[in-house]
């Protein structure tokens, strides 16, 4: 896989990254070294196996359904550049 | 046991257009949030209507460095559901982060399961009438969490960011595009609720947003969905369009409708669909792009890093399993063959399991269709009238039952009967002794009968000629003897005495 300015320009953009517009070339260039020092992983033949998730027997920890948290409005909202009446204010959304 | 009463599909809608007949298909994502007490990945509340940002963890409003842990009791409701829907079970699953900006999902990615949902196959058959079903397959579910709420009518220039529901676990049923029309759609939302609802699983309640659906519409020609089932190669099919997040049945169907007619339209003009996010606006009863959701559509799914792999054992599937309720479908058939209902009346009596409930108790070891009358006509007749529900009702079910006992022993009319539920409904007491008390009883004693009949004919000779020309008029005859009675009179006896004397 290529990876070209446009390419860039747009994975920049949705990951909401600002990149000016002279800076694009190098980062495709960067984003082709990193995937093609990766695709060397294809060399090896897996057909069959399963993907290995971690490498210690582990288990997904699980929770019981009991509330143990929230009630911390305040704390949540504390580092909000803008909260009122108990909300985020953000710049206006709306479809 | 029986799964499901016989039944036939029904016919698809088909719209006519400016040139020539077109059908529609339809398929949805139903959203339905897991009746669970805490978040699927935190310990905050569930609680609906709760102070703006109270039920919010660390975890929800994506602070840096806290970890996701799941909720076993969401992951059991998930199975439960696929259970009931007689779904394939993955032993393994995993969640994957599904990746887009918006102001109330904090962590910049909503974690579902794309890949390795933890439901496969299923199948809903949605009742369409009696002895008329669409047979609906379920492709997946999977389990993922629901973003917090924006409210742009609180200020001008600033929307406002609610993270309560930032979180809580959904259900995501995604069913396959089988679904052949409007009405269909709305049927189909209506059982996925009553099969819900009887899972426990979900409460259903739409107003409070705990189940949406977002719903595929195209338009195809006649036979094309035909060709379509057989190769189940969607190139016979038309482009579809997603209408999002709609939570009411009327709306749903009204949408689906204007959606396919502009298709139609475009179709029709030469043009082409673009497959894309549509919104409802109800007011104008209109659907239109939206826009933004396009580019967002880029999600870049990657296996989330936080959560190992969903590994659930058969054993405990099997213990689900086998505490599983009796399921609509089931009880319904059940209800018909045991009780001698018709097809509607089991279907109104087991569309919430309470009621269902309720008419048991009434029925047993009773007149079936007789309580089945009395529940449905009188009790949830009289109980909408105040708009309560079976769980408020005044009568017991052993009141009702004692006063079709009293029905079928002939010892009140109907009519009597009538009285009698009216005053048990609003002053309480047991049936048999108010019936005592106030000499409700019907008069069977047909000597008391024959007297005021004759009394009534000795009354009225210019009634008795009329009657005897015309026989239809001895019914005037009948409700006289009712009321010198009292409404005690058995109707029946009174009929044939009045025929007798009149000598019609």
């Amino acid at each position: 896989m290529s990876i070209d300015i446009e390419t860039a320009r747009k994975v920049a953009h949705l990951a909401r990254i600002r990149v000016e517009e002279d800076r694009l070339p190098a980062l495709a260039q960067e984003f082709n070294d990193i995937l093609g020092f990766i695709e060397q992983l294809n060399e090896v033949d897996v057909e069959g196996i399963e993907p290995m998730t971690s490498v210690t027997p582990m288990r997904l920890k699980r929770r019981a359904d009991v509330v143990t948290d929230g009630d911390q409005q305040e704390k949540i909202l504390k580092n909000a550049p803008d909260a009122r009446e108990g909300f985020f204010a953000v710049p206006k959304v709306v479809e | 046991m029986l799964d499901h009463l016989a039944y036939e599909a029904p016919a698809p809608k088909v719209i006519a257009g400016a040139k020539e007949d077109w059908e529609l298909v339809i398929g949805m994502e139903v959203h339905a949030q897991v009746a669970s007490k805490a978040k699927l990945f935190s310990g905050a509340s569930t609680q609906f209507g709760a102070e703006p940002n109270s039920n919010v963890a660390f975890v929800d409003a994506a602070m840096p460095g806290m970890l996701p842990v799941i909720n076993e009791f969401c992951v059991e409701q998930a199975v439960r559901t696929g259970l009931g829907l007689k779904a394939e079970i993955n032993l393994t699953s995993a969640f994957d982060r599904k990746n887009y900006f918006y102001p109330d999902l904090p962590q910049g990615y909503q974690i579902s399961q794309l890949y390795h949902p933890i439901v496969g196959e299923g199948e809903i058959i949605v009742d369409m009438g009696p002895g008329v079903a669409r047979k609906v397959r379920v492709e997946r579910i999977h389990l993922e969490q629901d973003a917090g709420k924006s409210i742009h009518d609180m200020d001008p220039n600033k929307s406002f960011v609610d993270l309560n529901r930032t979180g809580v676990a959904l259900m995501e049923i995604v069913s396959r595009p089988d679904i052949r029309g409007p009405e269909e759609a709305a049927a189909y939302v209506t059982k996925l609720r009553q099969i819900l609802r009887y899972l426990g699983t979900c409460d259903g309640n739409m107003q409070e947003g705990s189940m949406r659906a977002d719903v595929n519409v195209s338009v195809c020609r006649p036979g094309q969905y035909e060709k379509y089932m057989e190769t189940q190669d969607f190139g016979h099919l038309g482009t579809r369009c997603e209408i999002k997040n709609m939570n009411s049945m009327r709306f749903i169907q009204m949408a689906i409708d204007v959606e396919a007619r502009r298709q139609i339209a475009i179709l029709e003009d030469g043009g082409e669909i673009v497959q894309e996010t549509r919104l409802y606006d109800a007011d104008k009863n209109e659907t239109r792009s939206m826009r933004s959701k396009e580019e967002a559509h880029d999600y870049r799914y990657f296996p989330c890093p936080d959560l190992m792999p969903l590994e659930i054992e058969q054993g405990w599937v099997d213990d689900i399993a086998a505490s599983l309720p009796e399921l609509p479908d089931e009880k319904m058939a059940r209800f018909v063959k045991d009780f001698g209902l018709s097809e509607y009346d089991a279907g109104v009596l087991t569309a919430e399991a309470e009621n269902a409930a309720y008419f048991e108790q009434v029925a047993k070891g009773r007149d079936g269709k007789l309580a089945a009358n009395w529940v449905i006509n009188e009790l949830f007749g009289r109980l909408k009238k105040e708009d309560h529900g079976i769980t408020e009702s005044p009568v017991s079910p052993a009141q009702l039952g004692s006063i079709i006992e009293l029905i079928s022993a002939d010892t009140i009319s109907g009519k009597i009967a009538k009285e009698l539920f009216e005053i048990v409904y609003t002053e309480g007491g047991d049936p048999a002794q108010i019936v005592e008390e106030r000499g409700m009883k019907q008069v069977t004693d047909t000597g008391a009968i024959e007297a005021a009949v004759d009394q009534i004919i000795a009354d009225n000779p210019a009634q008795v000629e009329k009657a005897q020309a015309n026989p239809k008029l001895a019914g005037w005859f009948v409700g006289q003897v009712m009321k010198a009675t009292g409404g005690k009179a058995n109707p029946k006896a009174v009929n044939q005495l009045v025929s007798r004397k009149l000598g019609l």
